[in-house]
């Protein structure tokens, strides 16, 4: 019986990541052209996607001290969806800065990936989701095994690096972004045994 | 009369479309057969609408808006300007939060009248000068020009207002006056983001800004008391703003209550906070890059929606360089940036 519930709980759960990872962005359908996001909305919405990606991926890495926390293992189903998710605002994101505020400018793209750390950091942390996202499917996850775990801690320094290139990218004000790295660095903090093996202590 | 000499010529009269027949366009265009073509731009349109924020939600309850008398100002060749719900609901005014919307949002109730402006330090006869009455004793003329934010976007927005070289003027400065120092209104009361950290984006309160006395006594210096021929709205600055065209938009500091004529360089808001990043002169340069984006080109916020976003070369001093590039003849301007 409990077990039933606790599934139907996970399921309800599932519905829930998706629907609150979808409706924000069929909002946008509705508020963008109402003018909710300003006059020019390119900036708000480049920085309402990125926030969202970061929310996503905070919340993918809560799944686990939550699943062992509360000592419900099936929740940890629970972080593939908020993963991808994760994935496609951080896509939409850096396609709206590439397509809508460079607007294509290749030449330009090219340097700003290059010159600018920040947006370096950015970048980075989308290639590693996008090796997630892309080894995320089930076929793919049997057939890494073991390599799939080691792969997928690439998770960690991609945090770190969202973090690091939210609190480069403000203009001022480090109170909202040093919020984020705390949540980062309290997640790490509680995989500190898995990141740093008993065996592997000086 | 020496600033008109030097502007670029105007477009002579015969080439300005008719507004009878610029209203009618579309229907005179269908008349010569582009009606298929229209109808193709239109489907577009259509598609993407989702994308054109056309109508901003208008500010609740608006702050009212006075019509303003003044002379009218020639849109420079080639230019297109701003419509008005776009530059009224896209501001940088951090003592009403740092989000572009914030402004608008949060502003409306500032008492804006009356209004004073102290006028102080090495003149010859400080004083007070009264808002209502400045607007009330005329002249105020209509200057179009280009507004180019730091953060690499771009306005094109009709300002209405005296050239501040004029206003100085009444009030003597003395010989040993080189810089000005502006200074916005402080008080927390009316203005959330100052009494917040978080909401204030860090900066250290009153928003104080700065210009050499020549670049204030430049006549493409204006003293701004309108926009699209109204008075301006409290997101843009309302009563009094400064508006230096060929520098950074941070530079034109908003609701202005007291005006100091210095010996030194009087401190700034930005370069308190990252000295790095943001300089005392801040003039348009787009071959000094910011530490942390390009400042070679910039997004031009005009009509349409985020699809007609157009990237444009962003030009040095603006593209005000004939008539200023003279005030830096010598100075390393990568270094004084």
């Amino acid at each position: 019986m409990a077990g039933a519930g606790r599934l139907a709980l996970v399921r309800g759960l599932q519905v829930a990541a998706h629907l609150g990872a979808f409706l924000p962005l069929a909002w946008l359908v509705v508020a963008v052209p109402r003018g909710a996001l300003g006059g020019d909305p390119v900036e708000e919405l480049i920085h309402y996607l990125g926030m969202g990606a970061l929310r996503l991926l905070l919340l993918t890495l809560l799944v686990s001290p939550l699943a062992k926390g509360l000592g419900v293992g099936p929740l940890l189903r629970l972080r593939r969806p908020l993963g991808l998710w994760c994935f496609v605002w951080g896509c939409l994101h850096f396609a709206t800065w590439l397509g809508l505020d460079l607007v294509f400018a290749w030449g330009l793209i090219g340097a700003e990936l290059v010159e600018r750390t920040y947006i370096l950091l950015g970048f980075t942390a989308l290639v590693i989701l996008a090796a997630l996202a892309v080894t995320s499917l089930p076929a793919l996850v049997r057939r890494l095994g073991r390599r799939w775990k080691s792969l997928h801690r690439l998770i960690y320094p991609a945090v770190l690096l969202v973090c690091v290139h939210f609190w480069w990218s403000v203009k001022s004000g480090w109170i909202e972004p040093a919020i984020y790295l705390a949540i980062a660095l309290a997640l790490l903090w509680w995989r500190r045994g898995a990141l740093w093996p008993p065996g592997m202590k000086g | 009369m020496l600033i008109k000499t030097r502007r670029p010529t105007p477009i002579p009269e015969s080439q300005v479309t008719p507004e009878a027949v610029h209203g009618d366009r579309r229907r005179i265009l269908a008349g010569l057969g582009f009606g298929a073509l229209l109808a193709g731009a239109n489907a577009r349109a259509g598609l993407l609408d989702f994308l054109s924020p056309a109508a901003p939600a208008p500010a609740v309850a608006a702050a009212p808006r006075k019509p303003l008398v003044y002379d009218r100002g020639v849109i420079p060749p080639g230019l297109v300007l701003t419509p008005e719900e776009k530059a009224t609901n896209h501001n940088n005014f951090y003592e009403f939060g740092t989000g572009k919307t914030d402004p608008a949002r949060h502003s409306q109730g500032l008492r804006t009248e009356p209004w004073t402006l102290r006028v102080e330090g090495e003149v010859a006869r400080p004083g007070t000068l009264d808002v209502a009455q400045l607007i009330a004793a005329g002249g105020l003329e209509e200057r179009i020009y280009r507004m180019r934010c730091v953060e690499a976007w771009s306005m094109v927005i009709p300002w209405v207002g005296l050239e501040l070289g004029k206003v100085l003027k009444g009030f003597e400065p003395t010989s040993r006056a080189r810089f000005v120092a502006f200074e916005t209104l402080h008080d927390p009361e009316q203005m959330p983001g100052q009494k917040s950290a978080y909401l204030g984006g860090g900066i250290d309160y009153p928003y104080v800004e700065g210009l050499r006395i020549d670049e204030a006594m430049h006549p493409l210096t204006l003293l701004a008391v309108g926009i699209y021929g109204r008075t301006l709205p409290p997101q843009n600055g309302a009563p009094l703003r400064l508006v230096v065209p060929w520098k950074y938009g941070f530079k034109g500091i908003k609701s202005i209550v007291r005006i100091r004529l210095v010996e030194t360089m009087p401190p700034t808001s930005w370069s308190r906070l990252a000295p790095d990043e943001y300089g005392f002169y801040a003039n348009v340069n787009p071959a000094v890059d910011h530490p942390r984006w390009s400042q070679a080109s910039e997004r031009f916020i005009g009509p349409g929606g985020v699809l007609d976003v157009r990237r444009q070369p962003t030009l040095p001093f603006n593209g005000y360089g004939d008539e200023v590039a003279s005030l830096y003849a010598g100075m390393n301007l990568r270094r004084h940036f």
